[in-house]
C-alpha cells in the first residue's frame, strides 16, 4: 500500500467509478470535492476489502518471492537460517554450469518449435473451423479437450505410447512398416525433446486455436466479402485482411506460448525427469533438483531469480516493443468477445 | 437448366434449393480435403484417448500380444478393483476439497479486492493493482522453493491448506483483472439507488453487485477448480504422506508402484480422466471464455 499517489491522480479517477457513493451521490457530476469524513470512510472501506487478498498475496507471492531473492546470496542447506553469505556467487556458477546454459538452449529450440510449427498449425485449425462446415463444434470440443487434462495424466499416457518397442507408436509404425522410424523416442538422447515436443503440441495447440478462433470471430465479414469483390483470392484474403486483423491475437498467443515454455515443468517431470542424462531438462526441472534432491537451495534459488528475471525482461521488452502498438485493437476485440 | 427446373417446379422452390447440382458437387469436392484434414486431426487426438480406454480392458499380456484389437475377453478387473479401492476415492475426495476450497478462496478475497478497486476512488488504487498485476507473471515455480520453507516453518507441510492458501494466493491476479473489469461495467447510478435506499457498501457488494456479476464469477471459478485439479507441482511437495494425496500425485505414486502392470494404469488414467472431462462438458462455455478472456487480459 503506498499513499505517496498525490490527491490530483485521485480525482482524475472519479470519473470512470461509477458515481462515488452517499452525499456527493445526489448531485451527480457535481462539485470534485467530498467531505474528509466520507473520503476517511471509503478508504477504510476500501481497505477492509482489500485486506484478504493483500495478506493472502503478501504473504504467500511476494514475501516467497523476496525470500527466494535473499537466499540466492547464500550456500544453504536448507535448514536452519542461512548464514554462509557467498555474495553473487551462485550467479557466477550460472554462466558456468552446463546444465543451466543446456536449460536456456533447450528452452530457445522449444520456443523455436512452438512458434515455427505449433503456432501456424493452431492457426491453420482456426481458419479451417472458422468456417461453417459439418461437425464444427465436434472438432473444437475435441481440440481443446486435452488442454484440460492435468500435465500428469498427459506425461504419463503418453511415456506408455511412446514406450520403445511395446507402445502404440511403435505398434503402429511396425503395423505399417515404418519401424525404423520408431525406436528410442523419449529414452533417447536426440529424441526426447522432438518426441516431448509433439505430446506438447497434443495438449496445447487447441488452446491457441481458441485463442485464434475469438479473434477470427472478432473480423467483419463485410471486409472479407470486399476483398472478394475486388478479385482477391482465398490465399490474398487471409494473407491481407485475416493475418493483419488478428495481428494482436497472435501477438498475445506467442507471448504466452514463451512464457509456456520457460516455466515448463510437470510434463517433463512425469515424462523423463529432465533425462536422459539432462537432454530434457528445463530450468523449473534443474531448479527442483538443485533444490529438493541436492539440498542446495542458494544456487536453487539463484536458478528461480535467474528465471524470473528473464520472465520480467522479456515480458516488458514485449510489452514495449510488440504489444504497445496494437494495446487499442486488442481492447476492442475483447470487447467483442465479451 | 436452373430456369426451366425454376419455372417448371414453380414458386414454392426457395431461393437455397435453386442452386445447380454441378456447383453443389464443385463445393463438396473442394471442402474435401477440408474434411479429410479436420478427420486426420481429429484421430490423431482421439486415438491416445480411446487407446487407454480400451487398453483399460485388457491384461497386461493383451496389450502386446493384440495391440489394436478389441480386448478379448474383455477385463473389468482393472476398473472395478480401482472403483472399489480406498485410496482411488481418497484421491479424488482430496482433489475435490482442495479445488472447491481453492475456488471460493480466491473468488471471494478476489470479489471484495476487485470491489475495493473497481469503484472506490482512494490513494495508490493504481498501484496496488498494478502490483496485483505484476501477479500474473510470477510464476508457481518461482517461488516454490521459499514457499515450501514457509510452509515448512507454519508446519503446513502434510496440511490440506499448505496447498488451498498459496494456491489461492497465486490464482489472485487473474481474477482480480477479470473481476474488476466486470465489475467497473456495472451503472454507476445503481449504486446511488442503493445507497439512498440506505445500502452500506458492504450490502450494495453483497446484495447487489454479487448477483449481477454471477457470470463472471462462474467463469472466474471453473478457472480456479480446474487449475488446482490440474496442479501437481505443489500438493507434491507439500504431501509427502499419502492422506491427502490429490488425483496428479496419485497417478504418479501408482505408476512407480505398478509399473509393470500397464493395463491397471490405463485404467487408472482413464477414470482420472473421467471428472476433468466431464466437467468441461458441463462447463464447457465458461472454461473457453474464461481462458480466452483470462488471455487476452493478462
Amino acid at each position: 500500500m503506498t499513499h505517496s499517489t498525490s490527491a490530483s491522480t485521485t480525482s482524475t479517477y472519479v470519473p470512470d467509478l461509477g458515481k462515488p457513493t452517499g452525499a456527493t451521490a445526489v448531485s451527480p457530476g457535481g462539485g470534485p470535492r467530498r467531505p474528509a469524513l466520507r473520503r476517511v470512510r471509503d478508504w477504510f472501506a476500501a481497505f477492509v476489502f482489500t485486506v484478504p487478498a493483500l495478506a493472502l498475496f503478501g504473504m504467500l507471492v511476494l514475501l516467497p518471492m523476496g525470500y527466494a531473492f535473499y537466499v540466492s546470496f547464500f550456500n544453504w542447506g536448507g535448514f536452519g537460517s542461512p548464514t554462509d553469505s557467498v555474495g553473487f556467487d551462485n550467479y557466477t556458477r550460472l554462466f558456468h554450469d552446463p546444465v543451466f546454459l543446456g536449460d536456456l538452449w533447450r528452452g530457445f529450440l522449444l520456443i523455436a518449435f512452438s512458434l515455427v510449427l505449433q503456432l501456424p498449425f493452431a492457426l491453420a485449425m482456426a481458419v479451417l473451423l472458422n468456417q461453417r462446415l459439418r461437425g464444427r463444434a465436434v472438432y473444437r470440443m475435441l481440440f481443446f479437450a486435452p488442454y484440460i487434462l492435468s500435465e500428469v495424466i498427459t506425461g504419463v499416457l503418453f511415456s506408455m505410447i511412446f514406450a520403445p518397442g511395446d507402445g502404440l507408436a511403435d505398434k503402429i509404425l511396425g503395423a505399417v512398416g515404418l519401424d525404423g522410424l520408431g525406436g528410442l523416442w523419449f529414452a533417447g538422447q536426440n529424441t526426447v525433446l522432438p518426441t516431448l515436443f509433439l505430446v506438447m503440441t497434443w495438449k496445447y495447440f487447441g488452446f491457441h486455436m481458441m485463442l485464434y478462433l475469438a479473434g477470427l470471430q472478432g473480423i467483419p465479414a463485410e471486409l472479407h466479402e470486399a476483398a472478394r469483390i475486388d478479385g482477391a483470392g482465398s490465399w490474398q484474403r487471409f494473407r491481407h485482411v485475416t493475418l493483419p486483423l488478428l495481428a494482436p491475437t497472435l501477438r498475445i498467443s506467442v507471448f504466452l506460448s514463451v512464457i509456456g515454455a520457460i516455466q515448463l515443468f510437470d510434463l517433463v517431470w512425469v515424462i523423463s525427469a529432465g533425462g536422459p542424462d539432462h537432454h530434457s531438462e528445463t530450468m523449473v526441472i534443474s531448479m527442483f533438483q538443485y533444490g529438493f534432491k541436492r539440498y542446495q537451495m542458494g544456487y536453487a534459488s539463484a536458478i528461480s531469480v535467474a528465471m524470473f528475471l528473464i520472465s520480467l525482461v522479456f515480458a516488458l521488452a514485449y510489452q514495449r516493443f510488440v504489444l504497445r502498438r496494437d494495446t487499442e485493437g486488442a481492447i476492442t476485440t475483447m470487447r467483442a468477445n465479451r | 437448366m436452373s430456369a426451366v427446373v425454376k419455372s417448371t417446379v414453380g414458386d414454392n422452390t426457395v431461393p437455397k434449393n435453386t442452386v445447380p447440382k454441378s456447383v453443389v458437387r464443385r463445393r463438396r469436392l473442394r471442402t474435401l480435403p477440408v474434411y479429410v484434414t479436420l478427420w486426420l486431426v481429429g484421430a490423431v487426438m482421439v486415438t491416445p484417448l480411446l487407446y487407454a480406454l480400451v487398453s483399460g480392458f485388457k491384461s497386461t499380456d493383451q496389450l502386446s500380444s493384440n495391440t489394436f484389437g478389441l480386448p478379448h475377453p474383455w477385463v473389468t478387473s482393472n476398473y472395478t478393483s480401482l472403483l472399489g479401492s480406498g485410496p482411488f476415492w481418497r484421491s479424488v475426495g482430496s482433489s475435490t476439497l482442495i479445488a472447491v476450497a481453492t475456488a471460493l478462496l480466491t473468488v471471494g478475497a478476489s470479489a471484495l479486492a476487485a470491489y475495493a478497486l473497481a469503484r472506490f476512488a482512494f490513494r495508490g488504487r493504481e498501484v496496488l493493482f498494478t502490483v496485483f498485476t505484476m501477479g500474473l507473471m510470477f510464476p508457481f515455480a518461482v517461488a516454490i522453493l521459499p514457499l515450501f520453507i514457509l510452509l515448512r516453518t507454519f508446519g503446513l507441510l502434510d496440511n490440506p491448506w499448505g496447498v488451498i492458501l498459496p494456491q489461492a494466493a497465486f490464482g489472485l491476479p487473474m481474477t482480480i483483472v477479470i473481476l474488476r473489469g466486470f465489475f467497473r461495467e456495472i451503472p454507476g447510478e445503481l449504486e446511488e439507488a442503493a445507497t439512498l435506499d440506505g445500502c452500506s457498501p458492504f450490502g450494495f457488494f453483497w446484495r447487489i453487485l454479487l448477483p449481477l456479476a454471477r457470470p463472471a464469477l462462474g467463469t472466474v471459478s471453473v478457472l480456479a477448480i480446474v487449475g488446482s485439479w490440474n496442479n501437481f507441482l505443489l500438493p507434491l511437495l507439500v504431501f509427502s504422506e499419502p492422506t491427502w494425496w490429490t488425483v496428479p500425485v496419485g497417478i504418479q505414486q501408482f505408476q512407480g508402484q505398478y509399473a509393470s502392470d500397464l493395463a491397471r494404469i490405463f485404467a487408472y488414467l482413464v477414470l482420472a480422466m473421467a471428472p476433468a472431462l466431464a466437467f468441461y462438458a458441463v462447463a464447457e462455455r465458461q472454461l473457453i471464455g474464461g481462458i480466452t478472456l483470462g488471455a487476452t487480459k493478462g
